[in-house]
């Protein structure tokens, strides 16, 4: 079966009636370098949906999915219980197939769900406004740093070492085309406070500072309070940006915005977004009130039409670049729309006593995994504060020991080896991440295997 | 006190070295409901054709552009609050900023109240 429904004498009456002798001369104004003639190397020939199938669940089965294995993987992507409402929900073709909500008159459903959405992420993140989503995590968390550009006339950001690196390697690979400064550092396996560096964030402040930007919980899963931060910021001219990439953490922890905060980013895939093989996610961005012309994105807000009505629409729409170009706020015009949805719906379905629960759940697994792996001979636990994610410290090279336990059918963490591949001093080091989905069983299969690992 | 206009659409307001700067009726017009204004800060200087400060509508956001070269002694915070003013009032109680001139001679260039007439009603 060919998946191109036209036939020989349905393209030649389609060319025939625009003039067209062949698709050659359809296509004349390509120039003919850039144009594809034959097959394209290395791509199989066409093959039926049958045969396309099995070949793809062949591939699959080599994979050890996050679902049938003990699972233990965060560092910016957690494995949380999705209900399975939110799935179908998102799925309905009112919200599936929905264009860009110009139009406020056809799209009253979209904008009130961008809408709910954006109030949701304001009140979790402790901010007066939040967008109505951006691409992911990362991609917020440099649109901060260009908005505090934009907000202090200063071009100096300051990025915590306990900032993803990932995070840090987007904002670099922008920088380098801006001009912006980066002043950035590696984290240390401190024991009681991993990846924190309040003292040197605090001491580089000066006048010339645009923001320093700091996660929380941070990449080792250390939790720190922001409050004194927020303040030197202040004092100095500077603003305040906290990434969260972790949101169900929200739950137990105070959040940024209330903690002094002024532009408050994150990823949001751990709340109605699953894995997805990485994406797509969801990113979330929020600010003070007086930032909002500052802010990129999207924004939907409400209002009243002639008749007095309630209505949404988006609004502040002069920052986007369908206005005013090369006076955007940002290039990026991508909202995360379903995913926006589904991050809603699920929080929905919590409430605020439900998410009280499921962080607390999540950080009472975790501490329980925490005691339970710090007993094993040689490991060291190094957080003292953390929420579902902490830092241990083996006696030997933590990369080759995932690897080993991935063999045996469990994904013990994410080993710092992999994600500072340049730091030996920290190779030693591997991120624990203990949801709600974690059982006991999984835990003592971790912690036997890993025992076994070491010795080996 | 002498008024003067630019093809841009401000006016300015003479009256010894210190001038007014605001956008004409005519601009607010064509804007619609004026939501935001941007002002340059007290001090800066801005330079004759100069982006100074930005005007936004409910569906346009434009630059506006300073008519003569100078430093900015004054920005209108009464716009903060509302902006509307410059819908209501734009050559009275809706200016935007007021400059210190750096060289009187480049009014020479701009329209008076009778040319600027002409000037729209050309458009």
């Amino acid at each position: 079966m060919r998946y191109l429904p036209l036939t020989d004498s349905d393209r030649q009456a389609m060319l025939a009636t625009i003039g067209a002798g062949s698709i050659d001369d359809l296509f004349v104004d390509v120039p003919a370098e850039a144009r594809l003639s034959g097959p394209i190397a290395g791509l199989a020939p066409h093959a039926s949906e049958l045969a396309v199938e099995r070949h793809m669940s062949k591939l699959a089965r080599r994979n050890l999915s996050a679902g049938e294995a003990p699972f233990f993987l965060g560092c910016g992507a957690y494995k949380h219980h999705v209900p399975a409402s939110v799935d179908h929900l998102i799925q309905r073709g009112e919200f599936l197939t929905s264009y860009t909500p110009y139009q406020p008159e056809i799209a009253q459903g979209t904008l009130q769900a961008l809408f709910e959405f954006q109030t949701q992420v304001a009140r979790l993140f402790g901010c007066d406004v939040a967008n109505a989503s951006m691409y992911d995590g990362s991609t917020a968390c440099w649109e901060a740093i260009t908005m505090a550009r934009r907000v202090t006339k200063r071009a100096k950001a300051i990025l915590s070492a306990g900032l993803h690196p990932h995070y840090v390697s987007l904002a670099k690979t922008m920088a380098r085309f801006t001009g912006d400064q980066l002043d950035s550092a590696a984290p240390s396996l401190t024991p009681g406070a991993p990846g924190d560096d309040m003292a040197r964030l605090l001491d580089a402040i000066d006048g010339e500072t645009s923001c320093v930007v700091v996660q929380n919980p941070n990449i080792l899963g250390h939790v720190a309070d922001l409050s004194e931060l927020a303040a030197r910021c202040h004092e100095k001219g500077a603003l305040l940006i906290a990434v969260v990439t972790e949101p169900v953490a929200l739950g137990a922890v105070r959040s940024p915005g209330e903690m002094g905060a002024d532009i408050v980013v994150g990823e949001g895939q751990s709340i109605g977004v699953g894995l997805n093989f990485g994406g797509p996610y969801v990113g979330l961005f929020a600010c003070a009130e007086k930032y909002v012309r500052q802010m990129p994105g999207r924004l939907a807000g409400v209002t009243t039409d002639a008749d007095g009505q309630r209505g949404f629409v988006l609004t502040l729409s002069t920052r986007e670049q369908h206005i005013r170009r090369e006076k955007a706020t940002s290039n990026i015009c991508t909202n995360a729309g379903l995913c926006a949805l589904a991050f809603s719906i699920h929080l929905t379905l919590l409430g605020e006593t439900g998410l009280r629960r499921l962080a607390t759940l999540n950080h009472a697994n975790a501490v329980a995994a925490a005691d339970r792996l710090a007993k094993l001979p040689g490991v060291e636990l190094l957080n003292t504060a953390f929420f579902n994610e902490f830092t241990l410290k083996l006696p030997v090279e933590a990369r080759p020991v995932v690897r080993s336990l991935a063999d045996k059918g469990i994904l013990g963490g994410v080993s710092l080896g992999r994600l500072y591949p340049g730091e030996p001093t920290l190779a030693n080091g591997l991120v624990v991440a203990v949801t709600e989905t974690v059982t006991g069983e999984d835990v003592e299969a971790l912690a036997q295997a890993l025992e076994a690992e070491i010795a080996a | 006190m002498t008024t003067y206009y630019t093809e841009d659409h401000e006016w300015i307001s003479v009256e010894g070295g210190t001038a007014t700067v605001g956008i004409t009726d005519y601009a607010q017009a064509q804007l619609g409901d004026i939501v935001f204004v941007e002002l340059p800060a007290t001090g800066a200087n801005v330079a004759k054709g100069g982006e100074a400060a930005v005007v936004e509508s409910v569906k346009a956001a434009s630059d506006v552009f300073a008519p003569v070269t100078g430093t900015v002694s004054e920005a209108n915070a009464a716009l903060e609050a509302d902006p509307a003013l410059v819908n209501s009032a734009p050559e009275g109680e809706g200016w935007f900023f007021k400059l210190a001139l750096a060289d009187p001679s480049e009014l020479e260039g701009l329209m008076d109240a009778a040319a600027y007439k002409a000037f729209c009603d050309g458009l």
